[in-house]
């Protein structure tokens, strides 16, 4: 097992309310990690709208989903934060007594937690790669069809089947040509989206005959025990077989709860219920707030997240620092929250 | 009100009024129709409000937009009707528009 990073509170979810948490937090002198499963901040803001503008940000008459996440990286940078990319959070234990929490959490990528609190701010659930729609192919998952590249070598000697047309099926389609015994890259379209120097890097191997382009789509999947024998793919001709004992599929992402649906929590409809006080759930210690929690009248809105995360702020005080007694503060006035801001 | 018929993947299908400034996908979301998921609430950045055109009404519609058509990357089993219904405008013209649902939106 790796090392024990401990810290005040964990949160899972870098999208704008886990960061706004760390704003609140740090005014009250609570030192926070952060874990997200993508590989940058922002949650829904940065990957599905980073361009549109947004309109209901108070004091903001507009902003872009981009634009307020840098803003709120800038705001919250006093209080350094630790950002954990690409890490989804599998495992969440409770270590102390409902009186003096603790908690131990477990990510994918082997990273192990301790906290006093911990704050789930996983909005609609982790980003996850889309899975084609296609029987059985979860018997495949992991063993013959990869949504990421972890281990090159894995690739090693291997007939690929890579599907897509953006940059990640084109980049991986260079980068595993030297090493892949054969590549075969299917997209469902002649026109790709990714940036067009590796456009035409992968059309000069396909002219020379280094690599095949099929125009396709994935109709089924054949094998056994996971190990994948062929792909069956649908083209203009018809549908036949592709062999290939590798396939790499991307289709984007999608958010899914994931394993917040087995750390204990109560759940309705996928949501994280909680009171409108504290928005702690049913675990005390373990709080949520944004998008992924429910109460009467709940608005998933960003601003709704903001507020949550001021006042959950509060009662996780209480657990890190039981003996120190909280006095409200503005950061108008208080020298004491401007020094921690560092403008005093 | 522009009348709009979703057919389901077993066939079942369902006629709506749709109010006309707004998009298919919200129209079949306010409806509760099956089958459109519309995770990324219209921003053409999800593909999951995938649906087939009806042939007669292709060119009425005209062609998806080079975001649309990119974003119908991460659809499966796109095909020549492929459209994505949060990027259909609700107008006169299509009342009667008829579109069919795919099994999945993956
Ligand atoms: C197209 C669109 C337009 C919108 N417009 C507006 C608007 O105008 N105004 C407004 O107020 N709101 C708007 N919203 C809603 C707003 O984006 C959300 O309310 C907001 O993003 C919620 O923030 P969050 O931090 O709670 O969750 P998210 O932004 O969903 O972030 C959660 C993060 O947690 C991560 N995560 C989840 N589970 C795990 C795990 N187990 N391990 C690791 N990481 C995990 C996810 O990967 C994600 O990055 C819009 C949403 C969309 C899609
Ligand atoms: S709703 Fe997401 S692309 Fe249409």
């Amino acid at each position: 097992m790796s090392e024990i990073i401990k810290t005040d509170v964990v949160i899972v979810g870098a999208g704008p309310t886990g960061l706004f948490a760390v704003f609140e937090l740090g005014l009250l002198d609570i030192k926070a990690h952060l874990i997200d499963i993508l590989p940058k901040p922002g949650g829904q803001c940065a990957e599905l709208y980073p361009e549109k503008p947004i309109y209901d940000i108070p004091g903001f008459p507009m902003v872009t989903g981009q634009g307020l996440v840098d803003n709120l990286l800038q705001q919250i940078e006093p209080f350094g934060p630790t950002f954990h990319y690409n890490e989804m959070v599998e495992g969440l234990d409770v270590l102390g007594t409902p009186e003096a929490p603790a908690f131990r959490v477990r990510t994918d990528g082997g990273k192990v937690f301790e906290a006093k609190v911990v704050i789930v701010a996983a909005g609609g659930g982790s980003f996850q790669p889309k899975r084609p729609p296609v029987a059985t192919i979860e018997a495949y998952e992991n063993k013959s069809v990869f949504y990421a590249v972890r281990k090159m070598e894995d690739f090693r000697d291997r007939t690929v089947l890579i599907v897509g047309g953006g940059d990640s099926a084109l980049d991986w389609t260079l980068n595993l040509h030297p090493i892949a015994k054969r590549i075969i890259l299917m997209h469902r379209r002649d026109e790709f989206r990714a940036a067009p120097h590796s456009v035409n890097a992968m059309r000069e191997l396909v002219a020379s005959k280094q690599m095949d382009l099929l125009i396709g789509q994935i109709a089924g999947l054949k094998g056994e025990d996971g190990r994948l024998s062929a792909v069956s793919v649908k083209t203009a001709d018809g549908v036949s077989d592709v062999a290939c004992d590798r396939m790499l599929p991307f289709f984007g992402l999608t958010m899914k709860l994931g394993p917040i649906a087995d750390w204990g929590l109560n759940l309705h409809e996928q949501l994280v219920p909680v009171d409108t006080e504290k928005f702690e759930t049913n675990a005390p210690g373990i709080f949520a707030i944004g998008d992924i929690n429910t109460y009467p009248g709940k608005l998933k809105l960003i601003l709704s997240g903001f507020h949550e995360a001021a006042l959950c702020a509060q009662k996780a005080h209480r657990y890190v620092y039981p003996e120190k007694k909280l006095h409200f503060q503005y950061t108008t006035s208080s020298t004491n929250l401007q020094k921690k801001l560092g403008v005093a | 009100m522009t009348k709009i018929t979703f057919v389901d993947a077993a066939g079942q299908s369902r006629t709506i009024d749709a109010e006309d400034g707004s998009t298919v996908m919200e129209s079949a979301l306010k409806n509760s129709i099956p089958g459109i998921e519309a995770e990324c609430g219209g921003a053409c950045a999800c593909a999951t409000c995938h649906v087939y055109v009806d042939d007669a009404w292709m060119e009425k519609l005209g062609k998806p937009e080079q975001m649309e058509e990119d974003m119908l990357d991460f659809a499966f089993d796109v095909r020549p009707t492929s459209r994505l219904s949060c990027q259909i405008k609700v107008r006169p013209e299509i009342d009667g528009l008829s579109v069919t649902t795919p099994e999945k939106q993956g």
